[in-house]
């Protein structure tokens, strides 16, 4: 499953530079607001899901060099946030649908937590 | 060493205040109901407090009462808000008049949810005067979010005149460390604040990233026992700018953490 695949099942909105997402594979997913939680739990390369939009989300993006930051319920972030993700490589994507859907969209299209 | 009869740049005799900056009344729903005004100032200079704000949450309601509970005696209290953020931050406002305080409540009133308070959930929101006499129920919901991001509730309290300070950095709930992984930089922030269950030195050293910021230490007082009086400072006056400088170290004005008596 690539990237490019879960941005299209999914409709989600880029909101950060184009890149070669068919390149992209994620290794599994994680789901939590609290970025504490986040930076101990996630694995490298996962898919984040969160409704934070914090400018912080780019920094723990960076740290474990998620395949993406899914934000969800239309919480977009401040433009600041946007080019500061571009700066760091960190690819965000915005949906209005909540956490709950758009995860288990990724798991019937076969992502998993580890 | 008498630093009254040293001669300071800032011209004004320093004074010791000992300070509970985060105190919350029975308008947070989660406080005691002990928590109404007369009770509050009385246990406060019973404990050798002289200064103390009042931090309901995103709520102002009771702090004109407080005031007016402490008039005539020793105890100087700062009106203030604990603002929880979009980010579910909890962020102690602190400023020198009532009317900053009243103008921040007026945009924290546009961004809360219109939401009803939950009695038998939450508890009682009850607004009092300064004996303590029921005046209304507050009906907004107040144990909620606030829709203002954090930076920009730091800027707009610097703004109108006001001090922010992150709460609780150490606990595991509504604290900007676990909510949002580590302080963001370019925060304009005076200091961080650490609750009661730690010291300094041992938060210094689970949380590496505190040595950039000063800190000062509350109980959260949300019942009568719990205030600590461990902040000690040496300020001109109690207000915002004479606390900003004694929490940079600056101008004779300091601040000293006691170990807590609890």
């Amino acid at each position: 499953m690539t990237l490019q695949e879960i941005i299209k099942q999914l409709d989600l909105t880029l909101l950060t530079e184009q890149k070669d997402f068919s390149e992209v594979v994620p290794t599994c997913g994680y789901a939590s607001d609290l970025l504490s939680c986040v930076m101990a739990g996630a694995r490298h390369r996962a898919v984040w899901v969160t409704l934070q939009s914090h400018t912080n989300v780019v920094a723990v993006g960076a740290l474990l060099e998620l395949s993406a930051i899914i934000i969800t319920e239309g919480a977009t972030p401040d433009p600041d946030t946007i080019s500061k993700a571009n700066e760091e490589g960190v690819t965000l994507l915005l949906t209005e649908k909540p956490t709950f859907r758009v995860t288990g969209r990724l798991w019937e299209l076969g992502l998993r937590d580890s | 060493m008498c630093l009254g009869h040293q001669h300071m740049s800032g011209a004004h005799e320093l004074r010791t205040y000992v300070a509970e900056l985060h105190v919350h009344t029975v308008v947070s729903p989660c406080a005691a109901a002990e928590m109404i005004p007369p009770l509050i100032v009385r246990e406060a200079l019973a404990n050798g407090i002289n200064l103390i704000a009042i931090t309901d949450h995103n709520s102002s309601a009771n702090v004109g009462a407080v005031q007016k509970a402490a008039e005539g005696t020793s105890l100087s209290v700062l009106p203030g808000m604990e603002l929880q953020t979009r980010e579910e931050v909890h962020l102690l406002c602190l400023f020198d008049a009532l009317a900053e305080l009243e103008t921040w409540q007026a945009l924290v009133d546009e961004r809360l949810p219109p939401l009803e308070n939950s009695i038998e959930y939450f508890g009682e929101q009850f607004v009092v005067d300064e004996t303590g006499e029921f005046i209304r129920r507050e009906t907004q919901l107040l144990c909620t979010s606030a829709d203002i991001p954090l930076k920009e509730a730091v800027e707009r309290v610097l703004k109108i005149g006001g001090m922010a300070i992150p709460a609780h950095v150490n606990r595991k709930a509504f604290s900007l460390i676990s909510t949002l992984g580590f302080v963001p930089p370019n925060l304009p922030i005076d200091a961080l604040e650490l609750s009661g269950h730690t010291n300094p030195s041992w938060a210094y050293e689970k949380l590496p990233q505190l040595r950039d910021y000063p800190l000062i230490q509350n109980g959260d007082v949300h019942r009568l026992d719990e205030f600590m009086g461990v902040n000690v400072f040496r300020l001109a006056a109690p207000t915002i700018p004479e606390l900003r400088l004694a929490l940079h170290n600056q101008r004779g004005r300091s601040l000293a953490i006691r170990h807590s008596m609890n």
